[in-house]
C-alpha cells in the first residue's frame, strides 16, 4: 500500500510545492517509509536543472570520514561536469548528501548523466528544463521543509508515500522515479509487478540502468524505452496495460503533460477530480480535500483506463 | 417467504408493536432473533433461490425503535476531529436521544458512521472516504457527497443512499437493506454479497457482483467486464450495456415478478428509466461450479 497524487494547473503556475505537501500530508498513513516530489516548474530553455544524491542517508552514520568521502564525490562531480562542457550557473544543497545544480549544457546529457553516476554513491534524480523531483526518508512535511519545497511555484507535480514492500527503506527505492535518460520525465507507481524480473532483464539488454531493487523502477525504464522508440506518452501507458502484470495504478508526468494507467484488475484506488483550471488525482479522497475543501465531484477510472491531460 | 406477521401471530404478539427494554430482556435470544426477521428464510433444495413478494414488508422492525425520536435533531462538525472521536459523538449523541444526525465537513474521512446498531436517520453532508458506514443495522443514511472504497460494507439493514459516485467494492459482502448510489460505482460491486439490494443510477465496473451468493443488484447504467463472475446464487439486473459474463453467469428471463419489483424499487428511489424497466437485463447463476449438487448440506455431512 502506497499513496499516489498528481495535481495540474491548466496553463498557469500556482503552489504546487505547498499543494502537494498538503495532498502527501494527507496521504501519510498509507505509507510513512519515504516521501517524494516531482514538481515542473517554468520550463527555462538552455538551463538543466539536476538533483542528485551522493550518499544514501544511513550512510551518513556509517563512518567518522563520511563527510571527507561526501566532499570527495562532489567534487568528483563537479569535474565531470566541467569535462562536459557543463557550466554550473547555481548550487544548493539541501541535506549534506543531496545537491541540486543549474547548469549550462549543450551537448549530450545521457553521456554526461551516465558518467556523473560512475561516481561512488552518486545517482542523479533528476535531469531537465522544469523538473525538480525531491525525494528522501520521513513524511511529507519533514521531506518539504528539508528541501525547502513549500515555496515551489509550477504547473503541474506528481508524488509518493511509500510503504516499502519490495525492496529497501532508502532514497534509492524511493518514489518517483526520472526516467533515466529521458529528461524532464518522472513516475509513480502504486501496486507490485509480478513480471519484475523478466522484463528487466529484457531492459538490461537493450542497455537500461537499473538503480534500486524496487518494482516500480522498472515502470520508469519501460516509459523511457518507450518513448525512446517514439512512442507518445498515451501509447506507452496504453502498451503498459498489456505488458506489465500485477496490480498497479501509476502516474506519468512530463514537461506538459501528466498521465495516469490503472490495470485490468481495477485492484488499485485512484479518485480523479476535473475542472476547467486543475485536476487532481490522488489514492484517497482526503487528499484530494485537503487542498479543496469544498465539494466537489470526483470519479473513479475503471479497469484498463488511461488518461492525459497537458498543462 | 414465510412473512413475518404469520409468525408473530403464531407467537402471540406483535413485534412491531414496540417493546421497552424490560420486556426485551426477559425475552429469550431466539425471540429477539425473530423479532429482528432472522431465521425466517428456508434453504430450498438445489436451488437456494428465495422467493419474494412484490409487496414485501421493508427490511426488520426494530425492538428499540420506537424509542428512538426522529425529529430530535442535532449536528455535529466533524472539522479537525479523528475518525474515532467522530463515531463516538456519534453514540454519545444517540444515547442522548438524537434520532437525526446531521454530520458536517467529513472532508473524505475514512470509516465514518461504522457499526450503528439502531435506528437513527444519518445525514452525511459532503464526501466521505474509504469503509464508510460500515457494519451498519438499522440507520436511514442519507450521504450528499461521493464515497469510497468499501461504502457499506457488511451492511445487515437499514438504506444507504449516495447522492454522488462511490468507489470499489460498493456494499462488499452485504447482507440485507438497501444501498443506492444515484451516481457511478467502482470496481467489483457486490463482491460476495449475501442479501440486501444494491441500486446503481449510473455505471458499474468490472467483476461486480463477484462471487455472490444472494440478494439482487441493480445497474440502471453499463457493467464492466466479467459481470457476476463465480456467483452462487442472487440476482442482478442491468438496463444498459454488459461488457461480458464472469464465468458461470447466465442470461435469464425477465418474469412479470422482476419487473414489478424493479418497478416499485426504482420508483421509490426516483431513478426510474423513461423507458421502463423492459430493457433490462436479468443475470443469475448457472450453478455449473463444483459446488452445486443435489444435496441438501445435511446429506453432504452424512457422506462427507
Amino acid at each position: 500500500m502506497c499513496g499516489i497524487a498528481g495535481l495540474i494547473h491548466r496553463g498557469k503556475s500556482s503552489d504546487v510545492g505547498s499543494e502537494m505537501t498538503s495532498m502527501l500530508t494527507a496521504l501519510k498513513h498509507r505509507g510513512p517509509d519515504s516521501t517524494g516530489f516531482a514538481v515542473y516548474g517554468e520550463p527555462n530553455a538552455g538551463d538543466y536543472i539536476m538533483r542528485l544524491k551522493v550518499a544514501e542517508q544511513e550512510d551518513m552514520a556509517s563512518g567518522y570520514d563520511m563527510k571527507d568521502k561526501i566532499d570527495i564525490r562532489i567534487g568528483e562531480v563537479e569535474k565531470r561536469l566541467a569535462e562536459h562542457k557543463a557550466s554550473i550557473k547555481a548550487k544548493d544543497a539541501a541535506t549534506p548528501y543531496a545537491m541540486r545544480y543549474v547548469i549550462t549544457h549543450d551537448g549530450d546529457t545521457e553521456a554526461m548523466a551516465r558518467y556523473i553516476e560512475d561516481v561512488e554513491g552518486t545517482e542523479i534524480l533528476s535531469l531537465g528544463n522544469s523538473l525538480e523531483l525531491i525525494k528522501d526518508l520521513g513524511d511529507a512535511n519533514v521531506v518539504a521543509d528539508n528541501y525547502g519545497l513549500r515555496d515551489f511555484k509550477g504547473t503541474h507535480g506528481i508524488g509518493h508515500t511509500r510503504m516499502a514492500t519490495e525492496s529497501d527503506v532508502d532514497i534509492r527505492s524511493a518514489h518517483p522515479y526520472w526516467a533515466f535518460p529521458y529528461n524532464d520525465v518522472s513516475v509513480v507507481h502504486n501496486g507490485q509487478i509480478t513480471n519484475y524480473w523478466l522484463k528487466r532483464r529484457q531492459m538490461e539488454q537493450r542497455g537500461h540502468r537499473f538503480m534500486s531493487s524496487c518494482d516500480s523502477e522498472l515502470l520508469a525504464v519501460y516509459t523511457a524505452d518507450n518513448l525512446a522508440n517514439g512512442a507518445t506518452l498515451e501509447d506507452s501507458l496504453k502498451a503498459s496495460i498489456e505488458e506489465i502484470d500485477g496490480v498497479f495504478t501509476y502516474l506519468v508526468a512530463t514537461k506538459d503533460e501528466l498521465g495516469m494507467a490503472k490495470d485490468t484488475m481495477a485492484a488499485k484506488p485512484l479518485v480523479l477530480y476535473e475542472s476547467d483550471d486543475m485536476i487532481a488525482m490522488a489514492s484517497e479522497e482526503v487528499a484530494i480535500r485537503a487542498i479543496l475543501p469544498q465539494e466537489i465531484d470526483t470519479t473513479d477510472p475503471y479497469d484498463e483506463e488511461i488518461r492525459v491531460w497537458k498543462a | 417467504m414465510e412473512s413475518m406477521s404469520v409468525m408473530a401471530e403464531d407467537m402471540g404478539y406483535d413485534p412491531r408493536a414496540g417493546k421497552t427494554r424490560d420486556e426485551i430482556e426477559g425475552t429469550t435470544q431466539e425471540d429477539r432473533a425473530r423479532d429482528l426477521g432472522m431465521m425466517s428464510e428456508q434453504l430450498k433444495n438445489r436451488s437456494m433461490e428465495v422467493f419474494f413478494e412484490v409487496g414485501e414488508d421493508e427490511n426488520f422492525v426494530y425492538p428499540y425503535a420506537d424509542m428512538v425520536d426522529f425529529n430530535k435533531r442535532t449536528e455535529l462538525d466533524c472539522e479537525g476531529k479523528p475518525t474515532t472521536q467522530v463515531n463516538k459523538d456519534i453514540r454519545a449523541l444517540m444515547e442522548e436521544g438524537y434520532g437525526t444526525i446531521v454530520l458536517k465537513n467529513p472532508r473524505g474521512m475514512h470509516s465514518v458512521g461504522v457499526g450503528i446498531l439502531n435506528k437513527l436517520n444519518l445525514i452525511i453532508e459532503g464526501s466521505i472516504g474509504y469503509f464508510g458506514v460500515g457494519l451498519i443495522d438499522g440507520p436511514n443514511v442519507r450521504i450528499k457527497g461521493r464515497v469510497g472504497w468499501s461504502c457499506a460494507e457488511n451492511m445487515m439493514s437499514g438504506t444507504v443512499l449516495i447522492e454522488k459516485n462511490a468507489g470499489s467494492t460498493f456494499g462488499a459482502a452485504m447482507r440485507g437493506g438497501d444501498l443506492v448510489c444515484r451516481g457511478s460505482v467502482g470496481s467489483r460491486t457486490g463482491i460476495d454479497q449475501k442479501g440486501g439490494t444494491i441500486i446503481v443510477g449510473g455505471d458499474t465496473g468490472a467483476f461486480s457482483g463477484f462471487m455472490m451468493q444472494r440478494g439482487r443488484m441493480v445497474v440502471c447504467g453499463n457493467a464492466g467486464k466479467n459481470l457476476g463472475d463465480s456467483m452462487y446464487d442472487g440476482t442482478i439486473y442491468v438496463g444498459g450495456e454488459i461488457r461480458d459474463l464472469g464465468v458461470d453467469a447466465v442470461p435469464a428471463e425477465m418474469t412479470d415478478l422482476d419487473k414489478a419489483w424493479l418497478t416499485r424499487k426504482l420508483t421509490q428511489y426516483d431513478l426510474m428509466p423513461e423507458k421502463g424497466v423492459d430493457h433490462f437485463t436479468k443475470i443469475v447463476a448457472g450453478k455449473m461450479l463444483w459446488n452445486y449438487d443435489n444435496l441438501e448440506p445435511n446429506e453432504k455431512k452424512l457422506i462427507l
